[in-house]
């Protein structure tokens, strides 16, 4: 049984043939459409690894069966910089050591881009860390990942601020 | 996992017709394909149910009641703006649970629907009653610190994982559904069932039913300045429970004039104390008061295993519940919902 979604990924329309309804969209990005910037963990929805954002919203793609998400919207890791431009979240944990080996931290951007645009934490550090939760950091750079998403969340919104004026 | 069939109606009647045995509704699919990959649930046809219309809707009703779509997902139930001022406790308890991520695709109807965390559940080549009847249960000799220490049998002693169900069960919420047969409303604290000898048989739900909406009744709003969720767990966020309280007290004149208790993590169902709840009423909210409302509580708790702590933990923690609902819902959801670690008022203690 072949079944036919369209997704937009990172901008652009991909029509995809799937010949198995038991693809998660975590597999279908790393094994199928060669974008393995996005991490398999757990794979269980435990460690936060997988983080994209699917129309908008940062979800744990080694969850969400592909074949449920014909017309999505899908952003990756792989879609978030403009040319050389770093998108804030990447500069901010650059910036702040907001990682050490890495393995991780396509997820915990991906989230913290979802959390940000969530816009319930704010700049305020435990809500930053409770709102970052479901992250995981084997090598335990939480301290920097916390301070990156502060200082994404205020260049974010001067950004904002400086297009609205 | 195992291969299935999927299809995705876009009606209600058409999703329901599809439904066979060994059929499978999908929703936000955070539990669902889970064990789906462990091969403790391994339906042979997936129903997407996520195309249904009108299941998303938080509503308010005529009659004063809100009603809630079982395709509402946790983040926008829990954010939503009269739910927050008129339900606290429930957004309390949504927030406390899971990740941004799984509140983000976790849906209502699913919430009543997950799954015991029971390891031995989780693992098909494990014994449990509850998913093969008949094949014995190993978590009786085996891991069993969490597990139930109220309404268990000697078939079973799995708990519910759900905060949400706790603050439900509080709030006498009713549960519509509908199924081959029509539809029907259940109470909310009749929907989950204790395991008795059939603990395969987890809800009221019959063959092909499926939930449309949860109903929450107007008088539920006359406690939203007063009720707290509070929820211990081994780590500070992202955990299930091991002990939780839902507490709500409606106070007149200085007194009690009507309270709910609700505890978490200790049965395989939502545990609706109505004992500790008539207790409370008519008397000036004071600590001493509330010890001997979860004395009352836990008044009928047994080990299940090496779990006899728990007992202790959760009669704590319907205490400190009741007194953090009688100190006032606080203004702004606290930076760690439902957490221990925070003044009574809910301001964060450790950023």
């Amino acid at each position: 049984m072949s079944i036919s979604i369209t997704l937009t990924l990172n901008g652009a329309a991909r029509d995809i043939a799937l010949d198995d309804t038991r693809v998660t969209l975590l597999d279908l990005l790393r094994e199928r459409l060669a974008l393995p910037g996005t991490k398999k963990g757990c794979d269980r929805g435990q460690c936060g690894a997988c983080t994209v954002l699917v129309n908008g919203r940062r979800l744990n793609s080694c969850l969400t069966l592909a074949v449920t998400l014909d017309g999505a919207e899908i952003t990756t890791i792989e879609g978030l910089a403009e040319g050389d431009e770093l998108h804030p979240v990447q500069s901010a944990f650059i910036e702040n050591d907001g990682f050490q080996c890495g393995y991780c931290t396509p997820g915990q951007i991906m989230s913290a881009v979802g959390l940000i645009a969530e816009g319930h934490a704010g700049e305020d550090l435990e809500r930053i860390r409770e709102g970052m939760s479901g992250n995981l950091c084997r090598c335990a750079a939480y301290h920097g990942i916390t301070l990156a998403v502060r200082e994404a969340t205020r260049r974010m919104a001067e950004d904002k601020k400086g297009q609205a004026a | 996992m195992n291969r299935f069939d999927f299809i995705q109606p876009i009606t209600i009647e058409d999703a329901i017709a599809a439904w066979r045995p060994g059929a499978a509704w999908l929703g936000g699919g955070t539990n669902l394909v889970d064990l789906m990959k462990t091969g403790a649930l391994q339906p042979e046809l997936v129903i997407d149910i996520t195309h249904l219309p009108g299941l998303g809707t938080i509503e308010t009703l005529p009659d004063g009641s809100t009603r809630i779509g079982a395709l509402a997902n946790n983040s926008d139930l829990a954010h939503d703006p009269g739910i927050s001022r008129r339900f606290p406790m429930l957004a309390e308890a949504i927030l406390s649970g899971a990740s941004g991520q799984l509140r983000n695709a976790a849906t209502v109807g699913g919430n009543l629907m997950q799954r015991t965390r029971c390891a031995y559940f989780q693992d098909p080549n494990a014994a449990c009653n509850r998913r093969v009847p008949g094949l014995g249960c190993d978590a009786r000799e085996g891991e069993n610190a969490n597990l139930a220490i109220l309404g268990w049998s000697a078939s079973c002693i799995a708990t519910n994982p759900s905060d949400f169900c706790v603050s439900l069960a509080a709030l006498d919420a009713v549960v519509e559904v509908q199924g081959p047969a029509g539809r029907r409303e259940i109470a909310f604290t009749d929907f989950h069932h204790l395991p008795g000898d059939t603990p395969e048989r987890e809800n009221a739900l019959k063959p092909g039913e499926l939930i449309l909406a949860l109903r929450l009744p107007a008088e539920a709003a006359q406690f939203a300045t007063n009720s707290r969720y509070l929820k211990l767990r081994d780590r500070t966020s992202f955990a299930f429970a091991i002990a939780s309280a839902a507490a709500a007290l409606r106070l007149e004149s200085g007194r009690i004039a009507e309270a709910r208790l609700a505890l978490g993590a200790v049965a395989a169902k939502p545990w609706r104390v109505t004992e500790a709840e008539t207790l409370l009423t008519g008397h000036i909210p004071d600590p001493a008061l509330f010890e001997r409302a979860a004395d009352a509580a836990l008044a009928g708790a047994a080990p299940s295993g090496g779990n006899a702590w728990k007992i202790d933990l959760a009669r704590r923690t319907a205490a400190r519940a009741l007194v953090m609902a009688a100190a006032g819902t606080p203004a702004r959801m606290p930076a760690l919902p439902a957490s221990p670690f925070g003044e009574l008022t809910g301001e964060p203690t450790h950023a």
